[in-house]
Formats: C-alpha cells, sequence, structure tokens
C-alpha cells in the first residue's frame, strides 16, 4: 500500500497511451481490429473509468448510469441538427448537461446509502428511458430514434457553406468521426479521462472517496461533510458517462432510448465488477473482454469452429466442435455468464486481482524481498 | 480556576421508557483529564454521543468553547475541535495506517469539504510527516504500510487514537480506551496519555479499569441511573462514601 510516486503515475500514463494508441495493431490477430468494435472499446472504456470513480471509490453501486449516456447521446444529435456537425460543441454540451442531470439526481439518491440508493439510481433511469418512448417524443423522436435530416438548421456550418446534398457526417475539425481516425479521436478523450481519473484516485479527494467507502460514520466524526463528496463524485461519473453517450452519437448520429435501458446500467456494472472495482486499469479490461466477446464469440459459428481446430486430429475436432459451439454465437452470453460466475466467486477483485496474484507468484519465485522497509527516524520507544 | 471548556446543563434523554440521562450537568475545565466512572448503564456512552451529536438530548444544552452544540452535524462537533476514540474501534479498515492518519489531518487543514482533483497525494509532504510523527509517538510507526483491517484489536484502539490526536483536538473524548487489552499494553497506553496530558489537551475519559482511572485523572465524577452523584478530586472520590455504597459496592480502594 504504498503511495503512488508521481514518476510511477507518468509512466502508467505513458504505457496506457501506447497500448490504446497501438490497439489497431495488435487486436489485429484476434480479430479485433475494425474500427466500429475499435470505437467501442475507447467509449465505453470512458463510460466504465467515469462510472468506476463513484463505484470503485465510494462503493456507492448506481444502477441507473446509462441515464447519463442516453442524455449524453440526445443532447449530442441535437447539437448536430441544431449548430454544427463538428463534435466539439456536442461533447461539450453533452458533458454539461449530463452533469447537470447527475447533480439533480445525486442530490435526490445520495440522501440513502447501499441497496435503496441503488434502486433509487434504477428508478431515475427507468422514468428516463420510458419518458423518452412517450412524454418527450418532440425531443426524442420516441421509438425511431433521434437522427439528422437533411432539413436540420445546422446553424453555424450554415454560416460557412450551404446544405450539401445527402447527409452531412460528423467531423471533429475536419478530422472524420467514422473510421480510424474516429478511433483516434476516441482514443485520445480516452486517454485524456484516464488521466483524470487517475488524478482522482491519487488526489487527498479520492482518498476521502476511499475513506466514505471503508468508514463512513468516522468520516463524519471525523469533521467530514460526506454527502457534497458523494455528490462530486456522482456527478463526475454522471459527466464521463454523458461524454460517453455523446461520443456514441458522434460516431453514429443517431440517439434512441434503449441505449438508457437498466440492461446498459448492468452492462457498466459488469464490465467494473470483471476488470476490477477501484482499480485503474480494472474498467478497461472488463469493458475488452465484454465487446470482444459481445462482437467476435457472437460471431463464430460452427464452421468457424472448424476452422479454429484445424490444427487437431479430425477425430477431436468433431467432439470439441459440438460441445463448445453451445458456447460461441448467439450463447456467447453463456460464455459470459461463466466467465462472470468464474471471477466473483473465485476473484472478488476481478482480473486485477487475478494479475496482483500472479505478480506475488513471481516475485516470490525470484526470492527477492517484494516489501521496501521503511526508514525509521528514531528506534521506536520499546516498551518499558 | 480556569476556563469551563464544556458545559452539559440539564440534558435528559429517554429511549422509550427508559430513561438515560435525566438532569445531567457536568462542566469540564480546560487543560484537565476528566474521568467518568459509573456502573454498566449509566448513561456514560450515551452522554458522550450527546456531545458528538451523534444523539440529539430530549432538552438541555451542550456548550462547547461558549458555543451551542445541539442541533449541530457529527462534522461541525469535529471542526469545532471534539474528536473522540470509540468504544469498537471506527478506523478505516481498507486503509492503510498513514493514509487513516492522514485523512484526520487533512480534515483539520482543509475542513469539512473541498475538491481538490487535481493535487497528488503524494506531495501533501507535511500531512504525511505529521502522520508519521504521531504513529511513532504510538509506537505503529513500522506497519505504516499495511491494511488498518489487519491489525489485532488493541493497535486499532492505538491508532484511533492517532487518528484523534492528529487533529489536534480542544476536547478529546475517549471511550473505555483500554478495555479489553493486556495488562502491559493498558500500561502503555496510560503512558501515552500521560504523555498527551501535557500538551494540554481537554480529556474526557470513560473507563471501568480504576487502575487506569486514579493513573490519569485530574478530577473524576460519577455517573448513576443518568445523573451525576459525585464530582472531585480523585482522593475525595476515593472516600466519598455515597460513591463506595452506589458504585463501589463498599469495597475500599
Amino acid at each position: 500500500m504504498k503511495a503512488p510516486t508521481i514518476k510511477n503515475d507518468i509512466l502508467v500514463m505513458l504505457i496506457f497511451s501506447a497500448v490504446i494508441l497501438s490497439m489497431p495493431i495488435w487486436l489485429e490477430p484476434l480479430g479485433a481490429s475494425y474500427p466500429d468494435l475499435l470505437q467501442k472499446f475507447a467509449i465505453f472504456g470512458i463510460f466504465a473509468v467515469g462510472y468506476n470513480i463513484l463505484f470503485g471509490l465510494t462503493g456507492y453501486l448506481s444502477f441507473g448510469h446509462a441515464a447519463f449516456l442516453g442524455v449524453g447521446s440526445y443532447t449530442a444529435v441535437w447539437s448536430f441538427k441544431l449548430l454544427t456537425m463538428n463534435i466539439f460543441p456536442a461533447i461539450i454540451f453533452s458533458v454539461l448537461l449530463s452533469g447537470l442531470f447527475a447533480l439533480l439526481i445525486g442530490f435526490i439518491t445520495l440522501r440513502r446509502s447501499g441497496i435503496y440508493f441503488s434502486i433509487l439510481t434504477l428508478a431515475f433511469a427507468q422514468m428516463f428511458y420510458n419518458l423518452a418512448y412517450s412524454v418527450l417524443t418532440p425531443i426524442t423522436n420516441g421509438e425511431t430514434g433521434l437522427q439528422l435530416a437533411r432539413t436540420d438548421p445546422r446553424v453555424i456550418d450554415r454560416l460557412f457553406s450551404e446544405a450539401g446534398e445527402g447527409l452531412p457526417s460528423t467531423d471533429f475539425f475536419g478530422l472524420a468521426m467514422s473510421g480510424y481516425s474516429g478511433f483516434y479521436v476516441c482514443a485520445i478523450i480516452l486517454i485524456v479521462a484516464f488521466f483524470i481519473s487517475q488524478r482522482i484516485f491519487h488526489s487527498p479527494f479520492g482518498i476521502k472517496l476511499r475513506a466514505i467507502k471503508s468508514n463512513q460514520t468516522r468520516m463524519k466524526y471525523t469533521g467530514y461533510s460526506t454527502r457534497p463528496y458523494l455528490l462530486t463524485a456522482f456527478v463526475i461519473s454522471g459527466m464521463y458517462a454523458g461524454l460517453a453517450g455523446g461520443l456514441m452519437a458522434a460516431t453514429d448520429p443517431l440517439a434512441g432510448a434503449e441505449r438508457m435501458q437498466w440492461t446498459a446500467s448492468g452492462e457498466v456494472v459488469l464490465m467494473t465488477i470483471l476488470g476490477g472495482v477501484g482499480t485503474l486499469i480494472g474498467p478497461m479490461l472488463g469493458v475488452g473482454i465484454i465487446k470482444y466477446f459481445e462482437n467476435i464469440f457472437s460471431a463464430l459459428n460452427e464452421q468457424g469452429l472448424h476452422q479454429a481446430y484445424s490444427f487437431m486430429p479430425d477425430w477431436l475436432s468433431n467432439i470439441l466442435v459440438p460441445m463448445t459451439s453451445p458456447f460461441v454465437g448467439e450463447g456467447w452470453h453463456l460464455t459470459l455468464g461463466a466467465l462472470f460466475v468464474f471471477i466473483v466467486v473465485f476473484l472478488p477483485g476481478g482480473i486485477m486481482e487475478g494479475i496482483d496474484m500472479i505478480k506475488k507468484l513471481f516475485s516470490k519465485k525470484s526470492s527477492e524481498p517484494d516489501f521496501e522497509p521503511i526508514e525509521k527516524k528514531t528506534t521506536p520507544e520499546s516498551g518499558k | 480556576m480556569s476556563n469551563i471548556i464544556l458545559e452539559i446543563d440539564n440534558v435528559q434523554k429517554s429511549f422509550g421508557g427508559l430513561k438515560a440521562l435525566s438532569d445531567l450537568n457536568l462542566k469540564i475545565e480546560e487543560g484537565k483529564v476528566h474521568a467518568i466512572i459509573g456502573p454498566n448503564g449509566a448513561g456514560k456512552s450515551t452522554m458522550l454521543n450527546v456531545c458528538i451529536g451523534q444523539l440529539a438530548p430530549d432538552s438541555g444544552t451542550v456548550t462547547f468553547n461558549g458555543e451551542n452544540m445541539i442541533g449541530k452535524a457529527p462534522h461541525e462537533i469535529n471542526q469545532a475541535g471534539i474528536s473522540r476514540v470509540f468504544q469498537t474501534p471506527e478506523i478505516f479498515p481498507d486503509l492503510s495506517l498513514l493514509q487513516n492518519v492522514m485523512i484526520p489531518a487533512f480534515a483539520r487543514q482543509e475542513g469539512a469539504f473541498k475538491m481538490n482533483i487535481f493535487r497528488s497525494l503524494s506531495n501533501e509532504n507535511n500531512i504525511q510527516d505529521e502522520a508519521c510523527q504521531i504513529l511513532e509517538d504510538i509506537g505503529l510507526i513500522e506497519q505504516i504500510h499495511s491494511i488498518a483491517g489487519s491489525l489485532s484489536r488493541g493497535d486499532k484502539r492505538r491508532l484511533e487514537l492517532a487518528m484523534c490526536l492528529v487533529q489536534h483536538p480542544k476536547l478529546l473524548l475517549l471511550d473505555e480506551p483500554t478495555a479489553g487489552m493486556a495488562r502491559h499494553d493498558t500500561n502503555k497506553t496510560i503512558d501515552l496519555l500521560m504523555k498527551i496530558k501535557e500538551g494540554g489537551m481537554t480529556k474526557i475519559i470513560i473507563e471501568h479499569d480504576m487502575h487506569v482511572v486514579f493513573s490519569v485523572a485530574d478530577h473524576i465524577s460519577v455517573l448513576a441511573q443518568g445523573t451525576i452523584i459525585a464530582s472531585g478530586t480523585p482522593d475525595e472520590i476515593r472516600g466519598n462514601p455515597k460513591v463506595q455504597e452506589a458504585y463501589l459496592g463498599g469495597a475500599h480502594l
């Protein structure tokens, strides 16, 4: 539990940036190196990293963060419709508006803790979801979802050019938001988001959030007003969710209410737990695994399995294919479920706990002491 | 006669039909160690709970440094200068010892809320040094990076004491600081309490162990059935027949 040093933090940042930016290269052999999926990795990464600031640090399990994702998406699409196809104002508005909603919802829901907090947030998210389908149809366009139209005003764009034929596409100051350039924009935003999360984790503010998780009663009798701390964490994570929602709309300018369904809120909880709650990198790993399963495993079929087992003798692959086929294709949920059960039962700290265990195993083998003796200023007084 | 730092005036508190505190009056002098003794269920812990805002009394006032404390939130009372060591240790079990002590130090320096998300914890050298100093005084310096939840019960109590001391409170409330400790640890705690006594910090100490009480207290009050039945110097209390009757069961000390 040594306090992380600044040098260490910079090193982690550099490695993280390198790994994220080189994703198109090292995901190639895994068959996951196409822009759509890469963008999803980055966007859900932002969502999960932000969610972890609330759930990982304070322990408050929100089941309604998809609502902020939805708010971010709708805001971004409206910005594309009314102002400009540049994503810059869109994501700024997404973050601000979802932050505002988070402030409002957090103010009410943080009066309770534990399961009551979870249920309150879930109730709010479901309320948003149903409102989007009913009363708020003028804003959300109901079941069809909010889409771009050629006749949209786009005031800022009109200042520079006439409306072209067909639907315009989103860009970041001229950089197209589709394809690899879209991924790189998302990746750089993810790196910035990760950096901010790292700062929060290693700030006095972050350690106080951890202390609230550890013993909120003690916090109160230690002179802290805990509610503003929780509310700040809630708003920050809501803004992250809004940013992710805005980017979803930026890469695919369409906002639908299904983005706010409770399953979307549940997904980010799963990602965080799978990777490791309260660790910096964990949520990112969770995102990678779940999105990989969702997009790659779900596309595998029996033929694909035969190909994968082609190095084995025929009789073995003939046995293995029927055995494993329920776990791929439509059955990818089964694999994910089994993996989730395994993780929660054996590694409650998520994949990061597993990595720590492996690290310890190796450091023991190398017979070096894995602790640094601390310098003593003076010898502690011995009991008399 | 020195200043009165804490004044409990006519405090009443009932739980259902049970009167936990009735007409409780107590004045605590600044800079003194004031021990509260009394049989189980006399209302000692209830009294402390009222002082720190954990319980609201049915009537009466608690005045600290000339300011009424009734109706204030626990964190406001702490910020006013009252820290408490609980009967069962209230620490941050998931954090390291150093962090456990740094957090109360931040509370004193930064107040009830501060959003410093871009300050690095490893740059807080002053707070860290101060926390190390306290942990050294209390004899836990060697375990500074271990997780507080893994400490023994006695060490947890000492850690909690360190967490309170680092705040330099004007008034420190100790609820049975040596309960469940071995004699050796009890003696160490007495030494520690004597050492911090020199700092001039006012303390209220609730204790069953008479050895501890008569070692550290300047003044003793006896609480029975929710009210103070006797108050005085240790010698006066020792000789008071009423106390011996009510609390000590006639045994001579």
